[in-house]
């Protein structure tokens, strides 16, 4: 019993993540609400990162804590403001309040994204307290260009947030997020009607909400099911092994990344590896045209970032090799995309899905799909 | 996600009767401030907005507040008008005749989960509510999750306490709006080892209680989506809600699906459908192998759906996009060689016509 606890003293400092899904929820008052109370009972607490957005009311909750002031940073004749990340290392608090969490660095900068400076604080024992809306996790990034038509583009891979200790959901219904609005709290008066046209339509809002409600349940049960876990791990109990194994087909095609994305959704939720394979007639890829080797480059480098194992290997017949890997490495779920064509030639050109399902009738196949075009209203 | 002219099944048309009804008999307004534990904020983070609402010129009464209350709610208190509630045969209830009578625009009550005391016109506080609701009152309330009766065993199996008094999960769908409270303070205190483990033990148990209210005020949201939806005639499905469609044949295998489909809509929050296509020439082996096959459905949970159709392909895919189904499940072809290349098999026909789901290919 005692080791268990000491294992839980030597752990690195906590993150504490306060989500929304929307901007004007509240998530940057909360976090300086809780700061304050830290302060209140005598902890060390410094505001590593605050963007004010001119909010009276968060601004009020910031007064009092002490601030490092930002670093300067130019780049291409501007003159911009970034986290100062290593006089807060050299402050040393016990915790830092660092806003936007997904924010990327202007380039140039030691590390290209906010979430990566604040792995460098948790690794030096500091606390961090942050705050995101669940547009920017990488996950359920299509999902999101689904509900609102918009593509985000900073995001956060889905380790980092599952890593952190605690993630506290920032509710607010739809309709007070719109009255905020209308009144001007979360923006100025013009930017608010704009806004309220796009992506704070009351029906995105809510779908928004219920997206960020269940990704904030499903945290909550990965770490129930990692607790529970580790807890065996520590008793001595035989380690629960990953039951399943699932590989992704990494191709040229743009799909590519909806298709990481998804598997690795379901290997998360499963507690299952992954690993993404090409297949193509040289490992070098030179054969290929420079596009399509740059699309295979980057889908790659993408199913690294997200913690997939990937490999390359060399055939020329993509299905009965893809098959062959997962055999040999009791590979359970096989990932595809949907074929693009729509009109099927089964006696000629049987698809890359056809000829997979009719040689791995042992193994289970899963074709993904878009889910379609962005939402209308 | 594909709008594409079709007859619409019984169940659309039943709702949209429904979201016709709703716009015509609209009365109060309820919005429900749902907490997964006391002491997470849920009285202070209502009535602050009561506070706010009064500062920006509403009409606002408070019809009911907690026995004890912590010093930041009382000093909200003395700023908002209050009710008190009535002293009745030694219980408490919520003072209706008086608060019907003052008539405020918004109406707090702290606590929904009360039972009122014996020889009252309602046996419980939420049907109190029911009726300001019913006078157009609007009214907003706060619960904990563990006071929903539909929870309650899984509550007492978490907490290990029995709760007598409770409020129907339909009435929490009923509201308007609901909030959740959902911010546990971190705790900086360093502790001793003993202390860590029980308070490691009871985080465990919060955990559990804290789901349990994202789940639900997830599926509030779902359906108030959907009656927007509705309302707007909007023929879509948007949820974030995953929905498993596994297709039910004499020969399937499936045993594996559901287990794989149950794990799957455990961990997604997710609805778990089953269906088979009816067909009419059935010999009686596969009858009674059907027959089994229903009974695992059930078992996983599965709610279970008989399709007509002549084209079974077609029959489920129609099944599937009018419910919003976003996974399906199906066994691998049992056709192979020179046939299905020539005839194409079933399982080719659903994957190139099931754009906007994916498709689970089960070994059989």
């Amino acid at each position: 019993v005692n080791d268990r606890v000491d294992m839980a003293e030597q752990r690195r400092a906590r993150l504490k993540i306060f989500m929304g899904y929307a901007a004007g929820v509240g998530k940057t008052y909360q976090m300086l609400s809780e700061a304050q109370e830290l302060r209140s009972k005598g902890c060390d607490v410094v505001v590593g990162y605050f963007e004010p957005h001119s909010r009276k009311d968060t601004i009020d909750k910031a007064s009092g804590l002490e601030f490092i002031p930002r670093k300067k940073v130019s780049y291409r004749g501007g003159a911009f403001e970034e986290m100062d990340t290593d006089a807060i290392l050299g402050r040393q608090p016990h915790f830092a309040v660092v806003d936007e969490f997904p924010h990327t660095n202007v380039p140039g900068s030691e590390r290209a994204k906010r979430w990566e400076d604040v792995q460098a604080l948790l690794d030096a024992g500091i606390n961090v307290l942050t705050t995101m809306n669940i547009q920017h996790l990488e996950s359920l990034n299509d999902q999101v260009w689904h509900l609102t038509g918009i593509r985000v583009r900073e995001t956060i891979p889905d380790w980092v947030v599952q890593q952190a200790d605690a993630v506290v959901m920032i509710d607010l219904t739809p309709r007070a997020l719109l009255h905020r609005l209308e009144r001007g709290v979360v923006y100025g008066r013009e930017k608010a009607e704009r806004a309220m046209q796009n992506f704070f339509r009351e029906s995105t809002l809510v779908a928004l909400r219920e997206l960020a409600l269940r990704q904030a349940a499903h945290e909550v049960e990965h770490r129930i099911v990692q607790d529970a876990s580790t807890a065996a791990a520590a008793d001595g109990r035989a380690k629960d092994h990953a039951q399943h194994r699932i590989l992704v087909h990494v191709t040229a095609d743009p799909q590519t990344a909806m298709l990481i994305r998804r598997a690795k959704r379901v290997s998360d939720f499963l507690g299952a590896e992954c690993f993404a394979l090409v297949v193509e007639k040289t490992t070098d890829l030179a054969h290929l045209p420079q596009p399509e080797r740059e699309a295979i480059g980057r889908h790659l480098n993408f199913a690294r970032n997200l913690h997939l194992e990937t490999r390359v290997l060399e055939g020329e017949d993509s299905a009965s090799i893809l098959v062959d890997f997962a055999r040999r490495n009791e590979i359970t779920q096989i990932f595809l995309a949907r074929p693009r064509v729509r009109k099927w030639l089964p006696l000629f050109y049987p698809s890359l899905v056809q000829k997979v399902a009719a040689i791995a009738k042992d193994m289970q196949i899963v074709i993904v799909s878009g889910r379609g075009n962005p939402a209308k209203y | 996600m594909p709008t594409e002219r079709r007859r619409k099944t019984p169940e659309e048309l039943l709702r949209e009767c429904q979201a016709e009804e709703r716009a015509a008999v609209k009365k109060g307004h309820l919005k429900i401030f749902l907490g997964y534990a006391s002491g997470v904020g849920k009285s202070f983070r209502m009535l602050d907005e009561a506070r706010r609402r009064r500062e920006r010129g509403q009409d606002v009464l408070v019809g009911a507040i907690q026995p004890q209350v912590p010093p930041e709610v009382e000093a909200l208190l003395r700023k908002l008008e209050v009710i008190p509630l009535k002293q009745v045969d030694g219980g408490l209830a919520i003072d209706v005749d008086s608060i019907l009578k003052r008539r405020p625009v918004v109406c707090f009550i702290d606590g929904l989960a009360y039972n009122n005391p014996p020889g009252l016109r309602h046996a419980t506080r939420w049907q109190d509510v029911q009726d300001l609701l019913d006078a157009g009152i609007k009214v907003v309330g706060s619960i904990n999750i563990q006071y929903i009766a539909e929870l309650r065993d899984q509550v007492q199996e978490i907490t290990g306490k029995k709760i007598t008094e409770t409020v129907p999960v339909a009435f929490i769908r009923s509201a308007d709006e609901i909030e959740i409270v959902d911010a546990p303070p971190e705790e900086p205190i360093e502790r001793t080892p003993q202390e860590q483990l029980d308070a490691k033990r009871r985080e465990h148990q919060l955990s559990k209680l804290r789901e349990l209210a994202l789940v639900l005020a997830a599926d509030v949201v779902d359906h108030e989506l959907q009656r927007y939806l509705d309302e707007h005639g909007i023929q879509q499905h948007l949820g974030a809600q995953e929905r498993l469609l596994v297709c039910i044949t004499p020969r399937a295998n499936v045993q594996d699906m559901f287990d794989s489909a149950r794990v799957i809509a455990e961990r997604f929050h997710g609805e778990l459908i089953a269906a088979y296509v009816n067909q009419t020439n059935i010999s009686p082996e596969d009858r009674e192998s059907l027959e089994q096959k229903l009974a695992v459905a059930r078992s996983a949970g599965a709610q279970i759906e008989i399709l007509e159709g002549e084209d079974p392909v077609a029959a489920i895919l129609d099944f599937a996009r009018s419910r919003g189904i976003t996974q399906l499940f199906i066994g691998h072809s049992q056709r192979s060689g020179i046939g299905a290349r020539l005839w194409g098999n079933p399982v080719d026909k659903l994957i190139e016509k099931s754009a906007g789901m994916d498709v689970r290919i089960f070994p059989q």
